[in-house]
């Protein structure tokens, strides 16, 4: 799918509808993602950032229709949606039960390809260094790290399968400064370096200015401001302006 | 007036009636498509053999102490409360017999399905629920893995496999905890109570035992995952998850064997 200029689309939503009883969280949203971008999506809570991630993810009905590269996502072709397509949740989501290895090859062990344990093992190790981790890690459980650790184990599962596709929900929630500086920027050097479409919900607007090339203010259900990251502080629209405003220290 | 007042509160009792009617004819309906999407799934690659294997260490083997403890010292009592009771009859002679069959058709299976249903549903449920609060279950579907299959099916199939072979292992324990009291404590014989056990036992008997345990393990696991996997709002969503599971399948199990006893011993 193209637009008028002519850009290829990764993600498209066109008329997107989301209510929760009779309370409309996403009113008709239209969000074009091209390929290449990093497109952040910001707004304060309870605007249905997390929600719109949720309804992309096929975790949650919907009304109106999503594409991924031109192609109407349904429930029978979700499959080749996620297999390009890797994701750091909020609270990092790493299974307590496996180890920091096994949570990260997680994808590669149980597709159809069946790799061995001790390639998967190498894959591993080779992600945590990408990530800034010692291969130490690799044996350790997820409740034996650090917040800022298990996010960056949760940013190497994502990557795994060098997925084409990344969405970030809240990437430096709960850390500290300089956690959060560092996290934001190896995601941003690991999209700009293997040209990953990524998707950004953060309410941290020096994570969008670290990572995004596009920003969308989200305001009452829909698009309330568009532009590029490095403009946002300038845009004349009053929620965005109040709203950073609000986080200025 | 009045008239008016009677026909409002009937209209509330049946609208509460109804509501109730709706909500568990739809709780029914996401539990029958539940169950049968993991079953379904279950039967189509991957296989995730090693969630399988974890589940037979965790539920079955882990089950073993708790399962083998409460069916010998409820053998031990029994067959204490059989011979006291048997006593006022004269019929002190038919322990043996008692014992083997009431642990074979009725406590053997049922404390088994209990025990289990204490340990192994609420695990499951308080496990799912936290993978389902922490997103955990979401990441599996963003990993191209299908949580239902992954994580459900291998818990209710190897609960339904395993939970015969625990009541098996129930049931002889308990009919030794049985022999135990009653030829260390009460006088008996002990080849005359090994005889007298296998001489009224028949095939019926145990098959009986082996079907409803293993309608109890589809239960138990079906209520554990069902809670589980549906569960939501943080920590008390787990919580209830936790009890929910417990005591619908505690109640099921009850309410099965008497169905399954009417069934299987009518004659």
């Amino acid at each position: 799918m193209t637009d008028q200029s002519g850009e290829k689309m990764a993600i498209e939503t066109k008329d997107l509808l989301k209510r929760f009883d009779n309370e409309i969280v996403i009113n008709k949203l239209n969000l074009r993602i091209p390929f290449g971008t990093s497109m952040g999506i910001m707004g304060p809570s309870g605007t249905g950032k997390s929600v719109l991630l949720k309804c992309i993810l096929g975790l949650t009905e919907y009304e109106g229709n999503i594409f991924y590269e031109g192609t109407l996502l349904e429930k029978q072709n979700r499959g080749t949606f996620y297999k390009n397509f890797g994701m750091l949740f909020q609270g990092s989501a790493l299974f307590d039960s496996l180890t920091v290895w096994q949570n990260i090859t997680f994808k590669l062990i149980n597709s159809a390809k069946k790799i061995l344990n001790s390639e998967a093992k190498e894959i591993a190790i080779h992600l945590l260094r990408d990530v800034g981790l010692d291969e130490n890690v690799c044996k350790l459980m997820p409740s034996e790290l650090s917040g800022g650790m298990q996010k960056r184990v949760a940013l190497a599962r994502a990557l795994a399968d060098k997925p084409s596709l990344l969405f970030f929900d809240e990437p430096t929630t709960g850390l500290d400064p300089l956690t959060s500086s560092s996290i934001n920027d190896l995601i941003s050097t690991i999209v700009k370096r293997d040209n990953i479409t990524s998707l950004i919900i953060s309410h941290d607007p020096s994570s969008i200015n670290a990572i995004c090339d596009e920003v969308i203010f989200i305001e009452d259900g829909g698009v309330g401001w568009r532009g590029k990251a490095s403009e946002m502080k300038f845009a004349n629209h009053k929620l965005l302006k109040k709203y950073l405003g609000s986080l200025q220290v | 007036m009045n008239w008016n007042r009677k026909q409002n509160l009937t209209l509330i009792l049946l609208n509460a009636l109804g509501n109730n009617i709706i909500s568990l004819t739809s709780l029914m309906g996401s539990l029958v498509m539940f169950v049968s999407h993991a079953l379904n799934r279950s039967l189509m690659p991957p296989f995730f053999i090693k969630e399988y294997g974890k589940q037979i260490v965790a539920i079955g083997w882990a089950s073993l102490p708790v399962v083998g403890l409460t069916a010998f010292f409820t053998g031990g009592a029994l067959a204490l409360q059989i011979y006291s009771g048997g006593s006022r009859l004269n019929a002190e002679s038919t322990v043996p017999s008692i014992v083997a069959i009431g642990f074979l058709r009725e406590l053997g299976p049922v404390l088994c399905g209990l025990m289990v249903a204490g340990r192994v549903s609420s695990a499951i449920a308080a496990e799912l629920a936290t993978m389902r609060v922490t997103e955990q279950i979401d990441a599996l579907v963003t990993l191209a893995t299908d949580p239902i299959k992954y994580l459900v099916a291998p818990r209710i199939i190897i609960t339904t496999l395993f939970l015969p072979i625990l009541t098996g292992v129930g049931n002889i324990i308990g009919i030794y905890g049985g022999y135990l009291v009653s030829t260390e404590r009460l006088g008996f014989n002990p080849s005359m109570y090994i005889e007298s056990t296998f001489k009224y036992i028949e095939l019926g008997d145990i098959t009986s035992s082996l079907i409803k345990a293993a309608i109890f393990g589809f239960l138990i696991s079906t209520m554990g995952c069902f809670f589980g996997f549906k569960a939501s709002k943080g920590a008390l969503g787990v919580g209830r998850a936790t009890t929910n599971a417990v005591v619908s399948a505690s109640i099921l199990i009850l309410a099965s064997n008497y169905l399954l006893t009417e069934l299987m011993f009518k004659s």
